[in-house]
């Protein structure tokens, strides 16, 4: 039984949520055996090769170097997983807005079914997901012999970067007659990436405009956090969607998550309620966010963000 | 162009799930249902195109119990031009779903498919993939604009990093994002007319579909709750309890 699991990169980095997904795949070998591979396709993908082979819990590293895979499109992205499928039983990705376009395509070309979110291992074969935005959580077994998963991973902590693992060229190349890449609006940030941030400050639509959102500014640099917002927020247009938290949004997990402005739908709280600590700040002091805050604090956000600033 | 929309008849979003006593599944009974949001807004993007001139039918389909021919009757409402119901009381998964509309493809020969991303019950966020492997089509999920030209349609895609856009050869499948588009509310006179409409209902069987699943649902669990905490009174004491209560900040 071997795993292999799909490698995700973004500006010629390793995203730091890869070496979740090796966690989840090192649980599964603990209790079946078997190698892990990693698989690194897309262009000039060398350095990211070099990043990813430290991983530990990795026997190799297979890279597919093409200008196909440039773009992680879907559809080479999954021809090149059909082609090296048949050597394992396991293959896993992030739950990323990647690992989620590519994996059920995969597991449709393999007649298989495809198990989404998986935030805890239970056996070789079976596992925990959440379904109905988190509000239940189901315990599914599969018998089918290639198990295609996507992993929460803010649910396993990242392996180690001690390894030297071997780094092997993959000579597949997939045609795509499917698809084509027109371009990319991606918005540059300085701050932590959302889902594998310490500290997570989000604002909803109390923010009352994009402009107020610049009151969250101070406060995460001095906490080093990432900026979120509810989707009320994103869909009033001020702020962009990579930066939606919830079902539907990202899923972030952080020490400490705090809520400004949010009502705390349980859209929102699917996508932060396992935050280690959370804190909401809302006028409103029968908004549910508090029924899940370990601090809550009533009050004008316009008042209370400068003063934090100021406190911190 | 004919265009298909796939709809799922899911739990109200707005209802809070309760888990039934013996762990086997979520508890339904009596629970208010609804259209999947994101298969409303696969609906209003097609009437969206049909109106654009883009698009000259319509055609809705859903997989689901006989109570589902009540989505199909709101997209008629909605602007649909007629619906088919893929009847079964089973519990489908994604796989065996998308092989059903290959069927329904197979036969309708659609120049694009639309469907919501996820459907909220089950969250799986991949029938709309599957079927685009299934039948060797192209595929722009997560879509917050769809632009149909001449034989290719351009998608703008929600990814974590921002939006991407790709461009896709027709016939293709799209997966809708939730900014795509605002649904309409169905109009009275519109509900009645959808009444008439032509709706026509096969099973997986005629269909020469297994729809047999190699995952089985062994418990659903209530997750651990998380206890509401306490209110603090000032900025000062909320910064001296995340220092020194909760340690999460130096
Ligand atoms: C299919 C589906 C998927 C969804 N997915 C998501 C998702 O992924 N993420 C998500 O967030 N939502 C999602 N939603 C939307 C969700 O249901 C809520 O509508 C949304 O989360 C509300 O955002 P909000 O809390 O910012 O706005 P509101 O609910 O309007 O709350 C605003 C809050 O701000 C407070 N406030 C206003 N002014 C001030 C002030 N001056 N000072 C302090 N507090 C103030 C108010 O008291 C209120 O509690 C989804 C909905 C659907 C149907």
């Amino acid at each position: 039984m071997s795993i292999l699991v799909l490698a995700e990169h973004h500006d010629g980095h390793l995203a730091g949520s890869t070496a979740s997904v090796v966690a989840a795949a090192r649980q599964i070998v603990d209790s079946s055996g078997g190698d892990i591979d990693l698989l690194l396709a897309g262009e000039d993908v060398g350095a990211i090769a070099e990043q990813a082979a430290r991983l530990d819990g990795v026997a190799r590293v297979r890279v597919a170097d093409h200008a196909v895979y440039a773009h992680q499109l879907a559809e080479p992205l999954a021809d090149l997983l059909v082609a090296l499928a048949d050597d394992y039983s396991h293959v896993l990705a992030s739950s990323s807005t990647i690992g989620k376009n590519v994996l059920p395509r995969l597991a449709a070309l393999k007649d298989v079914a495809q198990l989404s979110d998986v935030l805890d291992v239970v056996s070789a074969d079976t596992f925990k997901r959440p379904i109905y935005a988190g509000n239940a959580i189901a315990t599914v077994q599969s018998s089918d012999a290639l198990k295609v998963i996507t992993v929460r991973t803010t649910a396993f902590d990242a392996v180690g970067e001690n390894n030297s693992a071997p780094v092997e060229a993959v000579a597949t190349v997939a045609d795509n007659a499917l698809s084509t890449f027109v371009g990319e609006e991606l918005a540059q940030s300085e701050r932590p990436e959302l889902g594998g941030a310490q500290v997570v400050i989000s604002g909803g639509r109390g923010m009352g405009n994009g402009e107020n959102f610049q009151l969250l500014d101070g406060i995460a640099d001095k906490l080093g956090a990432a900026i979120g917002a509810s989707r009320a927020a994103v869909d009033a247009g001020f702020v962009s969607n990579d930066m939606q938290v919830g079902q539907t949004g990202k899923i972030v997990a952080p020490e400490l998550y705090i809520a400004v402005g949010i009502s705390g739908a349980i859209q929102h709280l699917a996508g932060m309620k396992d935050s280690k600590v959370i804190v909401a700040i809302n006028k409103d002091d029968e908004a549910p966010i508090f029924q899940v805050a370990d601090y809550g604090l009533v009050g004008d956000l316009f008042q209370i963000l400068p003063e934090l600033e100021q406190a911190l | 162009m004919k265009i298909l929309v796939a709809v799922k008849r899911v739990i109200d979003y707005n209802v809070k799930i309760r888990v039934k006593a013996d762990h086997s599944d979520v508890d339904l009974t009596n629970v208010k249902m609804a259209m999947n949001p994101f298969c409303e807004i696969a609906v209003e993007e097609a009437v969206r195109l049909k109106e654009s001139g883009e698009v000259t039918e319509i055609v809705v389909v859903t997989v689901g119990p006989k109570a589902a021919q009540e989505q199909l009757r709101t997209a008629l409402a909605l602007g649909a031009d007629r619906a088919i119901h893929v009847e079964t009381d089973a519990r489908v998964d994604s796989l065996a779903v998308a092989k059903l509309l290959k069927s329904v493809i197979d036969d309708e020969q659609p120049g694009l498919t639309i469907l919501g991303k996820q459907a909220i019950d089950t969250d799986n966020n991949q029938t709309g993939q599957m079927l685009a492997a299934l039948t060797g089509l192209g595929q722009g999920t997560f879509a917050s604009k769809v632009d149909v030209k001449d034989g290719t349609v351009d998608v703008t895609r929600e990814i974590d990093g921002g939006l991407q856009t790709v461009s896709l050869t027709l016939p293709a499948v799209v997966t809708t994002d939730l900014r795509l588009n605002e649904p309409r509310y169905a109009k009275l006179p519109d509900i009645m007319k959808a009444k008439k409409k032509p709706l026509d209902t096969k099973t997986p069987e005629e269909l020469g579909v297994d729809i047999a699943s190699w995952v089985s649902l062994v418990q659903v669990e209530t997750p651990a709750e998380r206890k509401g905490g306490i209110k603090v009174g000032s900025v000062d004491e909320l910064v001296d309890k995340l220092k020194n209560e909760a340690k999460v900040i130096a």
